[in-house]
């Protein structure tokens, strides 16, 4: 085994080795720019661009013309907020999101609400997943845009795609969802998910960092985004700027791979983060955060009470995980994902996420389940808090001298 | 963030974990910090009645690696000290020996005040006025 485990995976992949064989020969030989319309290096660029477009749109199910480059998924949920906005805010200027998205999603709402529009932000139920009802009262006839993301990066909950793009639908609403988590993990179609504009990028599914994708619709209805990125007119003058063409062809290889492996890969995965799981839960008072029932196979996120989550990844550095405590940033806010779920802030502050991948083996998964029942352990010997829990000391009757 | 070696060690190696007596006339104890900042610090001094020496100090921490360090280092320091001694430790000597980064500075802020929380919970027991912190942290 090599150490440190990577358990990390929702915030990138490794890439895959067949990716970077695919993208070596764009870094070398075939350098040319995919714009370049005048010689055989422009052509074979493009030519390769053209092919990776295919893959890509392939596995989400739209045309290659559908498919928008980006520098990532950051970027795509900024041109698809601000674009639809800037572009259809005659018809109207309200925008509805959650406020569980990613910070792309959110601050980008935010510049939105500088430029004038208004802003709806859900809050989700306890379990991570939005009320139909709450989405449907919050329509108003000046609503243009539903952004809500396809599985969550903290908690890997999934939302409801297709009864929220059919609610969308039937107001006339365009429906933007961040998918950055779910492509290539799980079967996702725009067409039959009702997407009208979708974000993704490679580096979440075993390709490259610095590329990413923003599907627009072009039927039913047409849709259109205002650049943000002004200049030679690039991607149907949605997105302007030469193409990272090794990056691009690395994420259509990714994207043929994940349309290949994807369903052995999710079955394998979500047996390896089940019996992870399990066994954590059997570690007292721990718990799952966000519906187990719709959520992304390789993801795990869990509150062991009374342990702070910092101090216990620094515990448990074989292997690398996240955790929702915020303790090195000024603020000492812990995860706002976790805490949009009404989560206590002792259960906030003590949370890890597990992202399996598909590099992630059974023994790794054993060590991980056996460093961190270690660490918890170990942690809760010295914790103040797991004393009185243990004595039967309610912390809610205690006046706690805050800083 | 990289820790320094030091908080490493008091991290794998807390020295004085544990809990004294806090009915104890002898006793003081120091609880700092609240579960939603994601620090909660208690430490605990014993002290000799003759010779007012700090001759016993134990501490358990909710919180990151820095702030388990501060106070297991807290716990070090005060072993020994007599009890005016100890209201002197200064939380920048404990960002200074434990090399702590700027973010991590609230930890030994907890600390300090964690260790004169617990001498003024002592001298309140053994009749004494409580002493002022001359210092402002927040």
């Amino acid at each position: 085994m090599k150490f440190p485990i990577y358990l990390d995976n929702n915030s990138t992949t490794p890439m895959d080795p067949r990716v970077l064989d695919a993208m070596l020969p764009f870094f070398n030989d075939k350098f040319g720019n995919a714009a370049s319309r005048n010689h055989s290096f422009g052509w074979s660029a493009e030519e390769a661009v053209d092919y990776a477009r295919e893959q890509v749109a392939r596995l989400v199910g739209c045309t290659s013309k559908e498919i928008i480059f980006t520098s990532g998924a950051t970027e795509a949920n900024n041109l698809a907020i601000k674009g639809v906005y800037e572009m259809y805010n005659s018809r109207g200027n309200h925008i509805i999101t959650v406020s569980t998205e990613h910070k792309a999603t959110l601050d980008a709402c935010k510049k939105v609400e500088k430029m004038g529009g208004e802003v709806t932000y859900l809050s989700p139920n306890e379990d991570g997943r939005i009320n139909m009802t709450d989405l449907e009262a919050a329509i108003t006839d000046k609503t243009i845009l539903i952004t809500i993301m396809y599985g969550n990066n903290e908690i890997g909950v999934l939302q409801d795609m297709r009864a929220i793009s059919a609610l969308a639908k039937k107001n006339g609403i365009l429906f933007h969802t961040d998918a950055t988590q779910a492509v290539g993990k799980i079967p996702v179609d725009v067409q039959a998910d009702g997407i009208d504009l979708m974000s993704f990028t490679a580096h979440k599914m075993y390709g490259p960092k610095g590329v990413g994708a923003l599907y627009v619709r072009r039927k039913n209805p047409r849709v259109k985004v205002t650049s943000q990125m002004d200049g030679g007119g690039h991607e149907r003058g949605m997105r302007s700027g030469t193409l990272n063409v090794p990056g691009i062809v690395g994420f259509g290889k990714a994207c043929e791979i994940c349309q290949n492996e994807m369903a052995d890969e999710a079955s394998r995965l979500s047996a390896m983060r089940n019996r992870l799981e399990t066994e954590l839960l059997t570690i007292e008072e721990a718990y799952v955060n966000g519906n187990r029932e719709f959520r992304l196979p390789h993801v795990a996120n869990i509150s062991f009470k009374f342990v702070e989550g910092e101090g216990l990844m620094m515990g448990t550095k074989d292997i690398a995980v996240s955790s929702g405590s915020a303790c090195t940033s000024a603020s000492l806010e812990p995860s706002y994902v976790l805490k949009s779920l009404g989560l206590d802030d002792e259960l906030a502050h003590s949370s890890l996420r597990f992202g399996l991948g598909r590099f992630t083996t059974e023994d790794e998964i054993d060590y991980a389940i056996n460093h961190v029942k270690e660490a918890v352990h170990k942690l809760r010997e010295m914790s103040p808090l797991w004393e009185m829990f243990k004595d039967g000391i309610d912390l809610k009757t205690i006046e706690w001298a805050e800083h | 963030m990289a820790y320094s070696e030091k908080v490493i060690d008091h991290y794998q190696n807390p020295r004085n974990i544990g809990t004294l007596d806090k009915e104890s006339k002898t006793v003081g104890t120091g609880l700092v910090g609240a579960p939603e900042c994601g620090d909660v610090m208690r430490l605990q001094i014993e002290v000799d009645d003759a010779t007012g020496i700090i001759k016993d100090a134990k501490f358990k921490t909710f919180g990151c690696g820095s702030a388990i360090a501060s106070s297991s280092l807290a716990t070090e320091w005060l072993k020994g000290k007599s009890v005016e001694a100890a209201m002197e430790i200064d939380n920048m000597e404990i960002v200074e020996e434990l090399a702590l980064p700027p973010v991590k500075i609230h930890c030994s802020v907890l600390a300090e005040d964690a260790i004169k929380m617990a001498i003024n919970d002592y001298r309140v027991k053994q009749g004494l006025e409580p002493i002022e912190a001359t210092k402002k942290h927040y």
